[in-house]
């Protein structure tokens, strides 16, 4: 009887999620669907087999916009950690003024996805910006870093090494469930600062690690406004920032190639599903679990 | 208790200590605030610069400017196709139409699944952690096609609906994970008292779970003031445009040199965030270390 009840006011509840799975489920296989056809948006889809993925072998933009999307994501991604990493050590060892340190360092992270902040990295790193304006002051001649292909990019992995504060508000909520006296029985018997982060830092945060590890790769394969607003919408100069979601979205919404487009959208998934698999995998090795 | 040991074995001399634990705390100040510096210069230019005549943003180098012009608040808010206030109330209805819908969507699931008992329920968690690492990529052209065929392209329908449908599992997991701290037994009372499970979820978990329901609006807030994607692809309309579809535009009019009013509706349009973060902050930092949100 109970039981019965309890069913009832169970799917109830999740009747607005019921309603959200189909919004998520019905597209995600009918993307599946269209990557096997040619589609305008205008005309039923046609079927068109494997044509879409042998058009993208031979695609050099695809090709460059894998490169960039690779670059950014494998430079950025463990860089960002790294610093929010060293931060939250050295904050947590006890700093008079942490919550004002705090708020300075994760306010960016809030930030960092908006127009207005990538619209202003144009003219930070302008040639005549603030930051050739402060290389110039030990001599250093800076190039023309937005509109210099071999730089774009660089500003943009710069944009998400500043965002490191979402990370580190993580980090140091983790490294705050150590007990201290695992610290100070490693110091007893001697242990280095180096010994003491390798032996009891780095293997007790571990889960922490990849757990931001597995949802900043996710989050930095999909990077679209940064290119976007940095360059215009083209993916430019010379496509050094056409992301891959951007070609995506050049591909879909401006030649309305959406065929192609759902091709392109699941060879990404794929990649990130593999991506994703390889840091589970690995995480046996190095991430080390209490219980 | 809290004994401190000194790194070096042999008992280090009585007088130094003092002195040996400043200097270390100092230079940790100075590299500290350094960051500080860097993190913080990029939006101390970007208002300095909003106050500066446009002809002097790139050759007045210091902070504080040398000659004012606040007139580029006036200006920038009347350059574009409509006056400023018009994407600010957009902008403030689909924020606040969004919080609302994933207020009651989420923590109606949420209590499903912390609360109630029912056939499919570890299935259905389980589907719902996987939405959470499924990237939203995929969905976006069959979505879009979808949205064409209801006639919704042009309205708000497609950036609203998704919120009161629960379809952000990081919200249902950090409420989830808040109902679950909460006592059992104030649901039994509640079911003994007579209290239906709507009731029960109504009058005595909703009012308890004010917390984790600051966060969600907090973040609600922010990811959808700043959300670009979405509105670039369903508003064409300029009417309808929000707030960062309208800041876009002063890229357009690069040629024409107009900085100051660029980076001052750019200080508008991320004076709110900064604001609910000055405000929010305790729950921010709450929810972002129970779910990892960003």
């Amino acid at each position: 009887m109970i039981r019965r009840r309890q069913d009832w006011a169970g799917y109830a509840f999740l009747l607005p999620w019921f309603g959200g799975m189909v919004f998520m489920v019905v597209p995600f296989f009918a993307s599946l669907y269209l990557a096997f056809t040619d589609y305008d948006l205008l005309t039923p889809p046609r079927w068109a087999g494997l044509a879409n993925f042998r058009e993208m072998a031979g695609d050099v933009k695809l090709h460059q916009s894998l490169k960039v999307t690779f670059v950014y994501t494998l430079v950025s991604v463990p860089a960002s950690l790294a610093v929010a990493l060293a931060v939250a050590i050295v904050l947590d060892r006890g700093v008079r003024g942490l919550a004002i340190y705090r708020s300075i360092y994760y306010l960016p992270s809030l930030l960092g996805g908006s127009v207005a902040i990538v619209m202003l990295w144009r003219y930070l790193f302008g040639y005549d910006g603030i930051v050739n304006d402060f290389l110039s002051w030990f001599g250093i001649a800076g190039p023309a870093w937005t509109t210099d292909p071999d730089h774009a990019l660089t500003t943009l992995i710069l944009l998400h090494v500043w965002t490191f504060g979402a990370p580190m508000v993580i980090f140091l909520a983790g490294l705050r469930q150590i007990p201290a006296m695992y610290y100070e029985a490693a110091g007893m018997d001697g242990a280095s600062t180096w010994r003491q982060f390798r032996s009891i830092t780095l293997p007790l945060l571990s889960p922490i690690i990849f757990f931001n590890l597995v949802q900043a790769l996710i989050a930095s394969f999909q990077t679209f406004t940064q290119g976007y607003v940095l360059s215009n919408g083209s993916g430019g100069p010379a496509d050094s920032t056409l992301f891959y979601n951007l070609y995506l979205y050049q591909k879909g919404f401006a030649e309305f190639d959406m065929g192609y487009a759902s091709s392109m959208a699941w060879l990404l998934l794929i990649i990130i599903a593999g991506f994703t698999a390889i840091n589970f995998l690995a995480a046996r090795y190095w991430v080390f679990y209490d219980n | 208790m809290s004994l401190t040991l000194t790194r070096t074995p042999q008992a280090p001399s009585a007088a130094p200590p003092a002195a040996r634990r400043t200097r270390p705390r100092f230079l940790r100040h100075v590299l500290l605030s350094g960051v500080g510096v860097v993190m913080m210069y990029p939006l101390l230019w970007m208002i300095s610069s909003s106050v500066k005549p446009s002809d002097s943003v790139f050759t007045d180098e210091s902070l504080w400017p040398a000659v004012f012009d606040f007139g580029n608040y006036a200006r920038g808010w009347t350059a574009l196709s409509e006056p400023f206030e018009v994407y600010l109330v957009n902008s403030l209805i689909i924020v606040t139409l969004s919080i609302v819908g994933n207020l009651l969507s989420c923590s109606l699931a949420a209590y499903a699944f912390a609360r109630l008992r029912f056939t499919g329920r570890r299935l259905f968690f389980a589907m719902m952690l996987g939405t959470m690492m499924l990237p939203g990529h995929v969905l976006v052209v069959p979505q879009y096609v979808m949205f064409d065929r209801l006639g919704w392209l042009n309205t708000y329908y497609p950036l609203l609906v998704p919120h009161f449908l629960a379809t952000n599992g990081f919200y249902i997991f950090l409420m989830v994970q808040f109902m679950r701290s909460l006592p059992q037994e104030l649901d039994d009372a509640a079911r003994i008292d007579g209290c239906g499970p709507f009731r029960t979820f109504w009058k005595v978990v909703m009012p308890l779970c004010l917390p984790a329901f600051a966060t969600t609006a907090i973040f609600t807030f922010i990811s959808v003031w700043n959300e670009f994607f979405s509105p670039l692809l369903y508003l064409t309309d300029p009417q309808l445009y929000t707030v960062p579809l309208a800041v876009r535009q002063f890229m357009d009019s690069e040629g024409q040199s107009r900085w100051g009013e660029m980076f001052a509706m750019s200080f508008v349009s991320l004076a709110p965030v900064i604001g609910f973060f000055i405000a929010g902050q305790k729950y921010l930092v709450r929810g972002i270390a129970t779910t990892g949100l960003r």
